[in-house]
């Protein structure tokens, strides 16, 4: 063969493959965008198997990108045009802005959403509620897990009351085995997540003092705030030393090895010492200030599936979509992903018996979401993050808790309305 | 042109010479030049409702450097930058002379070994060397507290990368450690080109050598050591991953160790709720480009011009 046939060939088979790689990728090829990269294995194990067994046709792949980088790499790629079909949803205002921007397509005409309660729905639907754009997926709940074994051995009974919850410290300190509270604030948002959000909505009243924030009828400045950050700034003294330079995975493992009684939680967080710990833990919801007759836990609608405007394979991401608002999916999810609560109506036996524990909860107290999610966060400085810095202050102890409370309400009057008045 | 010698097969070397500068310029043009270019350009827009970029002016800058809110943030990157630099010219380029000047004293054993371990930390990866020394400094685990204990120090010890005194200190020393390589073999390289009968020559009249090097060695290699100040502040200030993977993009504890890096990020692409505002980001970008060029042209005007070079 002549080295111009050769080279003729070369380029034909190049222009024919470089023709053909969209046509095979287009075959019902699904592609995930989520930030839970630690989920990779139960998708690619459990979630799209059990999908493929009712539609084998369609080929699914997860690709997942770190939490933290999430929302600039999908924004990078939808404005490139080389998002995935599947997009998954942070709740509120992430989400709405991709809607408005058009990256997101509206489901309300997705068979199966209507499994799902107004509640369960709000947290991916435009202000007025008339458009959802993502399928509830699941929610997290805080609390506290605690080491049974290290509470038996110092005697101490799991607390009801804040004064409760502050005495067993006391006695988990005096005993000195363990570190009372394996908590740090180096990475800055356990502080406000499992910080202030868990304890807060007991001091706020849950939905209602959340919405009061919203309306502007209450401030940060006002008590319930205040008192939240009060409590917070107490948790100093038992946490572990040197607890400004401990992240999250240090405390993660602190408590996972048996070197810490009680763990700040985010329902989440079971999976992982369910792998680890090799003693018995449980949980208890944020302990309430005493004389109050309600309790609020923080359950916090987390995680939503969407679906890309631009997708080249809408007709199939519907079919996902749909196969997710259904039973199969919800009990698949819940118990692959023990801390992550199906969003949906369905029954849902939870087999875990700390994730149990959590979703017990739900009878007994007022259910809330973190309040700088919905309509907050959408100036700058941006509320979620100006908490989690003044949660790590005010834990540092280089903010006092009405310091804390004025640069929070200080930030938000900066650029929303109602509250400058 | 007033040429004279090789220089007058100017005209029919022409083409060959575009034909060698064109894949580089072309290159460089498409892929350096064209981004700063544009990106300046976007630094004067804004996005309206829509999502349309509106003609704004200077307006971005007038919120980035006047606005409490941003000028605050802004100008805490630049110092916490400043710092980050100082660090670096105080600690690693004279430790970088010093271990090049041992490397290069005659009967040093084991030379090569030295070398490539003090080089080796530039090797790795920032994300490794973060990891490494978080968890030497943990105060749960970390070896840190062992180690000064051994020399009977151990009260000093504190959890110095979640201070909001020490963080920074703490990240540009982690940086130094893994950066002095750097400064050390260029050092080392023009110690090197230093002709031995110089030396010699001081030896023989009497010199120490410690005299040798500063009386002869160093002011042979000022050229050198000005090159590497002027590298370390455009890496300085352009640094970003080491803090980002550290501290994260809010560079905590209460945006100590925030520099213009991490502030460009969390401007441009966003964090967690905070959604990214490209022009305002860009912006960022530009400002950094200015500061970075202003140090440049100083560089390039004031000190090179005074320092003399000896033919050797």
């Amino acid at each position: 063969m002549s080295n111009k046939l050769l080279a003729k060939g070369l380029a034909g088979a190049l222009a024919a493959s470089v023709a053909l790689v969209p046509l095979m990728a287009q075959a019902g090829d699904l592609v995930i965008e989520s930030w839970r990269n630690d989920d990779i294995d139960i998708w690619n194990d459990k979630i799209i198997p059990a999908f493929n067994e009712k539609h084998p046709d369609i080929h699914v792949s997860f690709k997942p990108t770190t939490p933290t980088e999430y929302n600039a790499a999908l924004n990078a790629k939808l404005s490139g045009g080389t998002a995935g079909d599947l997009i998954a949803c942070r709740p509120f205002d992430a989400s709405l802005e991709l809607y408005k921007q058009g990256n997101l397509a509206s489901l309300n005409d997705l068979a199966g959403m209507d499994n799902f309660s107004d509640v369960a729905k709000s947290a991916w639907q435009t202000d007025d509620g008339s458009t959802t754009f993502c399928v509830p997926m699941a929610s997290v709940i805080h609390g506290f897990i605690y080491n049974k074994e290290a509470f038996e051995e110092v005697g101490v009974e799991v607390p009801k009351t804040t004064e409760e919850f502050f005495q067993v410290l006391d006695k988990i300190k005096e005993d000195g085995t363990y570190v009372p509270m394996a908590m740090g604030t180096a990475d800055q948002w356990e502080a406000a997540t499992m910080g202030f959000q868990n304890i807060g909505p007991n001091h706020w009243n849950g939905e209602e003092g959340r919405k009061a924030l919203i309306d502007g009828s209450q401030k940060f400045t006002d008590k319930p705030y205040v008192d939240t950050f009060a409590e917070l700034a107490r948790w100093k003294d038992y946490l572990p030393d040197g607890f400004e330079a401990i992240s999250y995975p240090d405390a993660q493992n602190l408590f996972s090895l048996g070197r810490a009684a009680i763990y700040p939680a985010g329902s989440w967080d079971i999976s992982l010492f369910n792998k680890q710990a090799d003693f018995k833990f449980s949980a208890f919801p944020p302990p309430a200030p005493a004389g109050s007759d309600t309790c609020y836990i923080s359950d916090h609608t987390d995680i939503g599936m969407g679906l890309n405007a631009k997708s080249k394979n809408a007709e199939e991401a519907k079919v996902f979509l749909e196969w997710m608002t259904g039973p199969d999916f919800a009990k698949l999810y819940s118990n692959a992903l023990p801390g992550f609560f199906s969003l949906s109506n369905a029954k849902v036996d939870i087999e875990d018996p700390v994730a149990q524990e959590f979703v017990s909860w739900r009878q007994k107290c007022k259910s809330t979401i973190r309040n700088s999610y919905q309509i907050l966060s959408r100036g700058t400085p941006n509320l979620e993050n100006e908490l989690w810095n003044i949660s790590a202050q005010v834990i540092n102890g280089t903010l006092t808790p009405e310091e804390g409370a004025k640069k929070a309400e200080d930030g938000l009057q900066k650029w929303y309305a109602p509250h400058q008045k | 042109m007033a040429h004279s010698g090789p220089m007058t097969d100017w005209r029919k070397a022409k083409l060959p010479v575009f034909a060698f500068l064109a894949p580089a310029t072309i290159l460089y043009t498409l892929f350096m030049i064209y981004p700063l270019i544009d990106s300046i350009r976007l630094s004067f827009f804004s996005a309206t409702n829509g999502g349309d970029l509106a003609f704004v002016g200077l307006d971005n800058y007038r919120t980035v450097l006047s606005d409490p809110d941003w000028s605050h943030t802004f100008w805490n990157s630049f110092w916490n930058n400043m710092k980050f630099f100082a660090v670096h010219m105080l600690v690693q380029n004279p430790i970088g002379i010093a271990l090049a000047a041992v490397l290069s004293l005659p009967r040093l054993k084991l030379r090569n070994t030295y070398r490539t371990l003090i080089f080796m930390p530039t090797m790795l990866s920032v994300v490794i060397v973060g990891f490494i020394w978080q968890l030497i400094l943990s105060p749960v685990w970390g070896v840190g507290a062992d180690i000064l204990d051994i020399v009977g120090l151990k009260s000093l010890f504190g959890p110095w990368l979640g201070k909001e005194g020490s963080a920074l200190i703490t990240m540009a020393f982690i940086s130094v450690w893994q950066w002095v390589g750097i400064p050390m073999m260029l050092i080392y390289a023009a110690l090197l080109a230093i002709p031995e009968d110089l030396v010699d020559a001081a030896i023989v009249d009497g010199a120490t050598h410690f005299e040798v090097f500063w009386h002869i060695k160093l002011p042979l290699v000022l050229p050198t050591v000005a090159m590497v100040s002027i590298l370390t502040f455009v890496g300085n200030f352009n640094a970003f991953d080491l803090i980002y993977a550290v501290k994260g993009a809010l560079a905590g504890p209460n945006f100590s160790t925030d520099i213009m890096g991490t502030l460009f990020y969390r401007t441009f692409f966003g964090y967690q709720l905070q959604l990214g505002s490209p022009t305002l980001g860009a912006t960022v970008a530009s400002l950094m480009f200015l500061i970075i060029l202003a140090g440049v042209l100083f560089y390039l005007f004031v000190v090179q011009r005074r320092l003399s070079r000896y033919q050797l």
